[in-house]
């Protein structure tokens, strides 16, 4: 299976946060996420978590949501990926 | 039902739509995109009326004593008062679609996922705020005394009826797909998109011709 995990997570990320279409393209391993966009408030991160789960068909459990792995792209990028390979 | 509010484009034309708002924060964000989509069709001829849900928006009730069923009458009610021929429901909203007039659903949700949603959101808030909370535990606090969520307090009664309520399934269904690009209710801050106005408006006046 290719992997297009990467370039979903980018298309939520602009549904989400409104974006234009490239400037999601922009964000590397270290642009920040929950807590760096004021706009990414909980009510935000709670329906990206839940398109994340429609979309990539995978299940997120309460208690494997962290700060880590929401602060950075890097970090939620590593998560779904994971994520996906145990599903 | 005389003393609630509800925004309306009324001629007094024959073809008559209650519009059925989105629920809770999706509300807010869909306000906007709602009110374009009832411009567009009072252009093409068609009169609305978006109600509130008691006990939200300009409602003069108090939120935590209302019931899903008190709800759905409210709906009835405001169909019946606006003389409606059919009904525009969006997201949460086509829970509460009057059963008897012919409905378009837009983008519908389940009763389930829209709580489990509001109540992750709570948990993701109190973990910033470093408390513990959990979805399980939330649930069993909501269906004992209640529960703020996303800032609307809900009644025990409310939660413990919403949770397995399914849109009615005869309607006339509008998927996200139909309508292109991605649903404004996933927005962080309430957006708009004339295009996406145009295309509901669009399938909404064709299956009202």
């Amino acid at each position: 299976m290719s992997d297009d995990t990467d370039l979903m997570l980018r298309q939520i990320l602009t549904d989400v946060l409104g974006l234009k279409p490239d400037q999601a393209a922009a964000f590397d391993g270290d642009t920040g996420l929950f807590g760096h966009l004021p706009e990414l408030d909980s009510m935000a991160v709670a329906g990206l978590l839940t398109e994340l789960e429609d979309r990539l068909d995978i299940v997120i459990d309460d208690d494997e949501i962290d700060g880590e792995m929401l602060e950075t792209y890097g970090g939620l990028l590593a998560f779904v990926k994971a994520k996906r390979q145990t599903a | 039902m005389a003393e609630e509010y509800g925004l309306s484009f009324d001629r007094s034309r024959e073809r008559r739509l209650l519009v059925v708002p989105a629920l809770f924060d999706e509300a807010n964000r869909l306000r906007r995109f709602t009110v374009e989509v009832m411009r567009r069709l009072d252009g093409a001829g068609i009169d609305t009326l978006l109600p509130d849900f008691p006990g939200t928006n300009e409602s003069l009730q108090p939120l935590e004593i209302q019931e899903p069923q008190d709800w759905c009458d409210a709906m009835a009610a405001a169909a019946r008062l606006f003389g409606a021929t059919h009904v525009l429901a969006i997201r949460g909203g086509c829970l509460f679609t009057p059963a008897k007039l012919p409905a378009t659903h837009y983008a519908a949700v389940k009763g389930a996922s829209v709580l489990r949603q509001l109540l992750r959101a709570r948990t993701l808030s109190a973990r910033e705020a470093g408390r513990e909370e959990t979805r399980e535990g939330l649930m069993a606090l909501a269906l004992k005394d209640g529960i703020e969520l996303a800032g609307y307090r809900l009644g025990p009664e409310f939660i413990r009826q919403f949770e397995p309520m399914l849109p009615r399934e005869d309607s006339n269904e509008v998927t996200q797909d139909a309508v292109g690009g991605s649903g404004l209710w996933l927005r962080a801050e309430p957006g708009e998109s004339t295009a996406q106005a145009d295309a509901l408006a669009a399938a909404v006046a064709v299956s009202l011709a």
